[in-house]
């Protein structure tokens, strides 16, 4: 096994490289626990005493974050994707397997130390899963035979860098290429273009263009910009959301994997337009495996001019990128969470207004855009708002990356310009026999087989890229479970009806699962689920019961056939409550049990 | 006065009658009470099993199986269910035990100082099995009205009962309505 | 943007300064809009979200949103009114509020709040999470059975007493209030029973100790006037100090 490091060399070495900055925390936290395992206490004290910061806030941030812990999950952690996607693809079956395998429960280290296994929110394989991460790298399209070797692996004690290449290759699975992934782009050509045309002919440009944000809210993106632009502040920031943590999304992983020129070349023209020097890009920690990859991106770019000071030769065109990871937490795809979480904090959605464009990281201007935004802005630099605006429809101009899973052939990402129908995606994937289409992942919009013609765009089903497809062997109702299980499980907790609303929905949703769910349960849920969508801090909270509701109304069959008992059926087993004490005093008899009378 | 009078059933479950006394604390409106109901099942009639009636009211949680029993008994009589004073709402004061280990609350019990001769854990089944927790009757059956306090008091119990018995949706003023 | 202005409050017009949120303007005005994250003098917080209002037709917190000229506020509506109430019923069945064993009881604003909106009952099926409860400090004790999490201790101690004593630590429903100190205890942090931090709890989460009971039954806080006039008396002090 390999050595760890002591706390003290582990934790002065990382604090080191970050400058002793406490913005940094979260990306200082990756590099203590990759070294130590975990985040034991004193290192937490050490952390605090190196970062000059109360050891409340680093143990704060340290406990927030889904991929940190305070015990070891040994020498080997093995997390497998929980979509529910990945398990149509035997997820359940594979995490099972490999557990025989190495004999051991999941969610427990095993007894040597060793290795440990669990389960994690959609790491965005959907097009190749079961996945799983190991140490945070992607181990893609599993199948019995991949694990005995990974099994095999961990028991030699193989470290991670000899296991074989194979298993860590990631497809891109491009379907269907458009304007985005289908034409070469030359880096370097759209900065010219701004150099020679201006930072406000750039910008009238994206403003013709009707570029709409493609994180899903659909927000103008030369709006965003041009405030920015206005914004007051000695710095200002670029930060390009690539948290794409909404399940089912993968389309994101493909840009950043093939075409991060063209990323970065969004982000280096919004530092133009804005007057940015300084970028960040926010990785989800669920792609580690891209970072090597991009900071090589990112030193060419540097060396060809195209980043650092002096860009392209124009003076006073600086700017540079930072790549920060993410650690678990699908809330900081919420731009003000990923600030908060940029800044070194737990992902908390801020208080807004006021919004990022005046007062984003570290209180500064900050342009935040979505991967698939920058990519759009650096081709309509190149080619002109008018050619953007030619594609689509009126109000959702251009293309749209989908990304396709589940019941489909052809599973991948699909380029469509905005305005694409769900029945042509869905034939054009090799999706025979759909039932529904979860457009837009957990908090978007659940399309059943009665409304195929709907069109994909912001005028009728918005989306930021995912299109899972359900076949009508399916039950809609555990599509729904599992996705209020995720969002309970990724409430930040800031405010009530989320943190205690996502938790008591699962909670019903699982009463139903048993067979104890009853109309009482239907009025509750349907009470708990205003409320959650009517009181919620962000939208995390405001979406959060979607899947039930929409799943409720299209598919009620598969609600009413759990419905056992019209009146009232409580949610915990009554006998089995009664278990511990039987055990106790070694009874049996009648009264030791409550049988349960059907209605 | 030609009308029915009110069928009314009580019993305490997980409580310590403390309720019950309230109950009683209505002192001479008690007459006034009686001119509108009669009692079925309850401590003050002695009457063992619950009949057919108008309103139930429970005091008490659910902390063990017999609770169940006599719950169930009285959600399948009465028309309307009560859930009467903070341990039926919450569980209340018993379910301070619901984050302590069950053996735990045992040992203590029977085995520790004070406990059983010979320390034994009696085994006999006239003794009702314990729960792994205290819960309030509304996670157990379905209940109508809920009347909070530890104890409601003689006056909320009074205006809730004339409220309710008068076909008025039962309303408590400031002062009225506690959780304590 | 002018110094002033002026919009309406459930039918009612309402003045304001520059700067003033919906909270601050209708609280000088006499209007009682439930909450319990928020305190008059504190940063705006936003996260129990007792104090939501409909402005201009959209939910916002009246504790975090600044007012301005012409808004359309309601703030005592029958669907409002309901949903307050759910939020507190959350708020009771999330924690483990024993209120007969509670020595807060009866000054307690997580309880003057379910008799304002009128709470019967928690409704929904209780968590009764494991949580700990910390007597190791010499004068307070900190019970996070009945922590709400509003985190006014953690600003109070961060902002106020310039300790912090108090963060969240973990997300969702097992966020927990976490102290300063390499073994969590509160003994060892410099907490003291005269912090702002131990004065602001809302709850029975931190309290002194050995003052338990001190008033009689009948005679506390909440038992004498509804939170809905306590708030604004409170406020009105506060701001009669401040100015003073």
């Amino acid at each position: 096994m390999p050595r760890i490091a002591p706390i003290s060399e582990a934790v002065g070495h990382s604090v080191e490289r970050h400058g002793a900055r406490p913005s940094h925390l979260v990306q200082i936290l990756r590099e203590v626990q990759a070294e130590l395992r975990c985040l034991p206490g004193p290192a937490l004290d050490e952390l605090a005493r190196a970062l000059r910061t109360p050891r409340v806030r680093v143990e704060s941030a340290a406990s927030f974050y889904h991929f940190f812990h305070s015990e070891s999950h040994g020498a080997y952690e093995i997390l497998f994707s929980d979509n529910i996607i990945d398990q149509m693809l035997g997820k359940r079956e594979m995490m099972q397997y490999l557990c025989k395998l190495l004999w051991l429960q999941p969610g427990k280290l095993s007894e040597d130390g060793l290795v440990y296994v669990e389960s994690t929110s959609d790491i965005g394989m959907a097009d190749q899963g079961p996945a799983a991460l190991v140490n945070g790298h992607v181990l893609p399209s599993l199948d019995e035979s991949r694990l005995e070797l990974v099994a095999g692996l961990i028991r030699d004690q193989k470290p991670l860098a000899r296991w074989p290449r194979m298993l860590f290759e990631v497809a891109d699975n491009v379907r269907k290429a458009g304007p985005l992934l289908g034409q070469a782009f030359e880096p370097g050509s759209a900065l010219r273009k701004v150099l020679k045309q201006g930072a406000e002919r750039t910008l009238a440009e994206l403003d013709a263009s009707n570029l709409r944000g493609r994180g899903g809210a659909g927000f103008k993106t030369a709006v965003k910009w041009a405030s920015c632009r206005r914004a007051q502040g000695s710095e200002k920031h670029v930060v390009c959301n690539a948290d794409e943590g909404e399940p089912g999304t993968f389309k994101d992983r493909v840009l950043l994997q093939s075409h991060a020129d063209l990323v970065f070349e969004g982000m280096t023209l919004a530092a133009r337009v804005i007057g940015a020097s300084h970028g960040m890009v926010y990785l989800r920690g669920e792609y580690l495996y891209l970072l090597q990859r991009l900071e090589a991106v990112l030193a060419r770019r540097r060396k060809d001019g195209l980043l650092g000071k002096g860009i392209l030769g124009e003076q006073g065109f600086d700017f540079d990128i930072e790549i920060h990871l993410g650690a678990g937490a699908y809330i900081c795809g919420e731009e003000s969470a990923l600030i908060e979480s940029l800044e070194g904090k737990p992902g908390k959605p801020r208080n807004r207004p006021p919004y990022p464009d005046t007062f984003g990281y570290l209180g500064e201007p900050t342009g935040v855009n979505n991967v698939e935004t920058f990519a759009c802005a650096a081709k309509i630099a190149v080619h002109g708002g008018a050619w953007f605006a030619g594609m689509g429809t009126p109000a959702s101009t251009g293309s749209k990356l989908m990304s396709v899973s589940g019941d489909v052939k052809r599973p991948g990402v699909y380029e469509y310009p905005f305005g694409v129908s769900v029945k042509q995606v869905l034939s054009d994937c090799g999706a025979g026999n759909a039932q529904a289409v979860q457009v837009g992942g957990p908090s978007g919009t659940c399309v059943s087989w009665r409304e195929f013609d709907r069109r994909i765009c912001f005028e009728d089903v918005p989306t930021a890229g995912a299109f899972m497809v359900f076949s009508r062997d399916r039950d809609m109702f555990e599509v729904a479970r599992n996705f209020a299980h995720f969002f309970a499980h990724e409430s930040c907790g800031f405010c009530t009806p989320c943190r205690v609303g996502t938790s008591l929905l699962r909670n019903h949703m699982d009463k139903l699962a048993a067979g104890k769910g009853s109309a009482y349960d239907m009025v509750q849920m349907k009470r708990l689920m205003h409320i959650m969508l009517t009181m919620s801090h962000c939208g995390l909270g405001h979406t959060a019961a979607n899947p039930v509701v929409q799943t409720m109304e299209k598919f009620p069959d598969a609600y009413e056939r759990r419905l056992r008992n019209l009146d009232f059926e409580p949610a915990f087993d009554l006998d089995g409550a009664l278990q511990t004490a039987r055990l106790i005093t070694g009874r049996d008899d009648e009264w030791a049990h409550i049988v349960s009378k059907q209605p | 006065m030609g009308e029915r009078k009110l069928r009314v059933a009580t019993a305490s479950l997980a409580g310590c009658f403390g309720c019950h006394m309230s109950l009683l604390d209505i002192d001479e409106r008690l007459f006034e009470l009686l001119k509108l109901v009669e009692f079925d099942r309850t401590p003050l009639t002695d009457i063992k099993e619950v009949g057919a009636c108008d309103i139930g009211l429970i005091e008490g949680g659910i902390c063990n199986a017999e609770n169940v029993h006599v719950l169930k008994a009285f959600r399948a009589n009465c028309r309307t269910l009560v859930a009467v004073g903070a341990c039926a709402i919450t569980g209340g004061v018993p379910a301070m035990r619901n984050n302590v280990d069950l053996w735990d609350c045992f040992q203590e019990i029977y085995q520790y100082e004070g406990g059983t001769e010979g320390r034994v854990i009696p085994k006999d089944r006239e003794l009702p099995l314990p729960f792994d927790r205290v819960r309030p009757i509304y996670e157990v059956v379905r209940v109508d009205y809920f009347l909070p306090g530890c104890p409601p008091s003689a006056d909320a119990i009074w205006k809730f009962l004339t409220d309710l018995i008068a076909g008025r949706e039962p309303v408590l003023e400031h002062g009225m309505l506690h959780y304590d | 943007m002018s110094g002033a202005g002026a919009f309406t409050l459930d039918g009612m017009a309402i003045a304001y300064r520059d700067g003033e949120t919906i909270m601050e303007a209708a609280t000088e005005a006499g209007v009682y809009i439930p909450h319990l994250c928020h305190q008059p003098g504190f940063k705006p917080h936003g996260s129990c979200k007792l104090c939501t209002v409909s402005i201009n037709g959209r939910n916002g917190a009246a504790c975090t949103v600044r007012a301005q000229d012409g808004m359309t506020v309601l703030n005592n509506t029958p669907e409002l009114n309901d949903s307050r109430r759910a939020l507190t019923e959350m708020l009771f069945v999330e924690g483990n509020h024993i209120c007969p064993a509670c020595e807060k009881s009866g000054e307690c604003q997580l309880q003057a709040v379910g008799y304002f909106v009128g709470m019967m009952t928690p409704r929904f099926d209780h968590f009764f999470p494991a949580r700990d409860l910390d007597a190791s400090h010499p004068e307070v004790l900190l019970d996070r059975n009945r922590c709400i999490l509003c985190e006014l201790c953690v600003r109070a101690s961060r902002d106020m007493d310039g300790k912090d004593v108090f963060a969240i630590g973990g997300r969702g429903i097992r966020a927990r209030l976490i102290v300063n100190s390499p073994t969590g205890l509160l003994a060892d942090t410099n907490l003291s029973a005269k912090d702002k931090a131990v004065a602001v709890c809302p709850v029975g989460a931190i309290l002194v100790k050995r003052r338990a009971y001190e008033t009689p039954i009948g005679r506390r806080l909440y038992d004498r006037q509804p939170i809905s006039e306590v708030a604004l008396e409170e406020a009105k002090t506060l701001k009669g100090k401040g100015h003073g």
